[in-house]
């Protein structure tokens, strides 16, 4: 359901974005973009900071007119529309609830501003309390709430106003690990049940990848790529892309050979490695090749290693134990360039040490190679 | 252990000693001498005996009673004044202003305080006096045919005492202002306030314990000025530090003196207090800004 764009999606979508622009003297900070939010859907933003995802997210909040260009959001035009006016609300980075009220007031407060009926609000209030699961706080105050109810209140005073678009400035940063996984799931959970639209934007790709239907890569104020998770990280369009998204190893150097969509890249300390190119690569280019540690079997002897792939030979360097998410520093042993290989989840290499000896190979096919 | 303890006390009690000294000794002291002073009459020549006289002459006389009352309620009203024009400035430079010029905003503000409270008011005087300076304005451009006197009328004290106390309230707003988060008024305008609604839910509660803070200063400057009254209202000023004055210098009765000081003292701390139950403050947060 989610590898087809807006436009195949019922209705118009929430969120078109056509042409917008913003800069600040020289800086582009949104460039020219334009892209569309299916309705109902968990759209992310993913980007390094300063790649413009606030301006963004900004603008479409009503806080920052574009300089050119246009948002529609559900088919009307919000040029001159005042964020106070706007379809949409957002869920501050610092979640910016009203110390000054207790919980049921913060909620309350953009109903009663619309002017709904006090004793209407508080049975919405009431109602939205349940669905973000903390029945009965109207009364606390905000100083009481934990990280994680703080968040739920902050959702919650802005989904009750029944918004076409629900706006999230990277709101689980201020949280710990642990509450952060946990809240992922959560705000995922949420969003399906409530079926608004949710736009996200984060430097976090982890947590754009567990809770989006979409995600756009933002860099200098333009999306590299946008499509599902599943493909940013499978079949990445840029080098950056390839970069950003998960863990990467990445070598530099020039083509040296083409076989129909597979190319050999020859790095300056002399690895030669095969991959897929992505676009009109060709021999003598420079280019930068990706291969993602989990894409590398590694085994103590050639024989561990599926046969008919090439082969290196390596010593361990370091081995950084993370649980699922282990893997091992090594250096190949003629060029002596470092790699990133992960390790096997059976535990089969557990027992590793630094300078022991191994072997390692990965499918030409998942590696992929940009024009650098 | 004991001696360390022995010696971290001594060091306190030193280094509270001047302060102390100068609460006992300059405050605490007079004061008592003045509450017993006003609770004397003279019974005859040099001597004097125990008595609620002074006190109930301020209660008979309804000359005192006007002044005492009129001193407070225009003291209320430039505290209100200075509220409303110190608000949108201490807003500007708190919220708006940024780097340099937020510091030259406060520089300014600062300015006229390092000139005399005399030689200020007495600025005033060039400016308002028949002969001064706003009233040749006005005949230059036509809008009088006569010298016009804008000294001795009651606004023209309470532009004085507001003139006086402005920084005394903007200093205190900005701080609090300052510590405000702008995001709490982008949510705020986000989920449909408007201005005004924001400045009244967000703002003003935001800023509660600062607006207190400064008309709790402000208040007290005008109920205890002598010289902005005196100079700028003359002899139709009616305030009630004057009726202390006169007590003390002029008629040398200072059993009656010492009563009207204490009923001034009481007057401010039950206005204070008074507000302060109003606005549902406390005085310890208050007094954190």
């Amino acid at each position: 359901m989610s590898s087809a764009p807006a436009a195949s999606g019922p209705g118009t979508p929430d969120l078109d974005i056509r042409s917008a622009r913003k800069r600040y003297g020289a800086f582009a900070a949104v460039d020219d973009l334009s892209f569309q939010v299916r309705q109902g859907s968990f759209f992310s933003i993913l980007g390094p900071s300063g790649c413009g995802k606030t301006t963004l997210l900004r603008m479409v909040a009503g806080f920052i007119e574009p300089d050119a260009g246009d948002i529609v959001i559900k088919g009307v035009s919000m040029r001159g529309v005042p964020p106070n006016k706007r379809p949409v609300n957002m869920v501050f980075q610092h979640l910016a609830l009203f110390p000054m009220m207790n919980v049921g007031e913060n909620i309350a407060y953009g109903l009663e501003r619309r002017g709904v009926k006090a004793f209407a609000a508080k049975a919405k209030v009431t109602d939205m309390l349940r669905r973000v699961g903390l029945p009965g706080s109207e009364g606390k105050r905000i100083d009481q709430l934990s990280g994680g109810q703080k968040q739920r209140v902050a959702i919650a005073r802005s989904l009750v106003l029944e918004p076409a678009l629900l706006l999230l400035d990277e709101p689980l940063g201020a949280l710990d690990l642990k509450l952060r996984e946990h809240m992922k799931v959560e705000l995922k959970q949420l969003q399906a049940e409530v079926g608004t639209t949710f736009v996200y934007i984060t430097h976090d790709q982890s947590e754009a990848l567990v809770m989006s239907d979409q995600v756009a890569v933002m860099n200098h104020g333009r999306f590299e790529q946008m499509g599902t998770p599943q493909a940013l990280y499978y079949q990445p369009q840029t080098a950056f892309v390839a970069g950003f998204v998960g863990n990467n190893n990445r070598f530099e150097g020039s083509i040296e050979l083409r076989n129909g969509e597979q190319v050999l890249l020859r790095t300056a300390s002399g690895l030669a490695l095969w991959a897929q190119r992505v676009g009109t690569l060709d021999v003598g280019q420079a280019a930068s090749l990706f291969i993602r540690p989990e894409a590398i079997e590694i085994g103590r002897s050639p024989r561990e290693l599926p046969a008919g792939a090439p082969a290196w030979s390596a010593t361990v360097q370091s081995v950084l134990f993370d649980g699922g998410n282990s893997t091992v520093m090594v250096l190949e042993d003629k060029s002596q360039t470092p790699l990133h290989i992960a390790l096997p989840l059976t535990g089969r290499l557990a027992d590793l040490n630094i300078g022991e000896g191994v072997h390692f190979a990965y499918q030409p096919a998942q590696a992929w190679c940009f024009k650098a | 252990m004991n001696a360390v303890a022995a010696h971290r006390r001594w060091m306190l009690a030193l280094l509270l000693a001047p302060a102390l000294l100068w609460l006992v000794g300059l405050v605490i002291l007079p004061h008592v001498e003045l509450l017993v002073l006003s609770l004397q009459a003279r019974v005859g020549p040099g001597q004097y005996a125990a008595s609620l006289d002074q006190y109930r002459t301020f209660v008979e006389e309804p000359l005192y009673w006007n002044t005492f009352v009129r001193t407070a309620v225009m003291s209320v009203l430039a505290t209100a004044l200075t509220l409303l024009m110190a608000f949108p400035a201490a807003w500007y430079i708190a919220k708006v202003a940024r780097g340099r010029l937020k510091m030259v905003l406060l520089v300014l503000c600062l300015l006229p305080f390092w000139v005399s409270e005399m030689v200020r008011t007495l600025g005033w005087l060039i400016l308002l006096r028949e002969t001064g300076v706003v009233s040749g304005l006005l005949q230059a451009v036509g809008l009088a045919n006569q010298p016009v006197e804008l000294l001795y009328h009651d606004a023209t004290i309470l532009v004085g005492l507001v003139y006086a106390s402005l920084l005394f309230m903007v200093i205190p707003l900005v701080n609090s202002l300052e510590s405000l988060d702008d995001s709490l008024i982008e949510a705020a305008y986000d989920l449909g306030g408007s201005t005004a609604n924001i400045v009244r839910r967000i703002v003003i509660p935001h800023a509660a314990p600062g607006i207190a803070a400064g008309c709790i200063v402000v208040f007290m400057l005008c109920l205890g000025n002598y010289l902005t009254p005196t100079l700028l209202g003359g002899k139709n000023s009616l305030w009630f530090t004057e009726q202390i004055y006169t007590q003390f210098i002029t008629r040398f009765n200072w059993n009656q003196g010492a009563a009207f000081g204490f009923l001034l003292l009481f007057l401010s701390s039950l206005l204070v207090w008074a507000g302060l139950k109003l606005t549902g403050q406390r005085f310890g947060a208050v007094m954190k800004t």
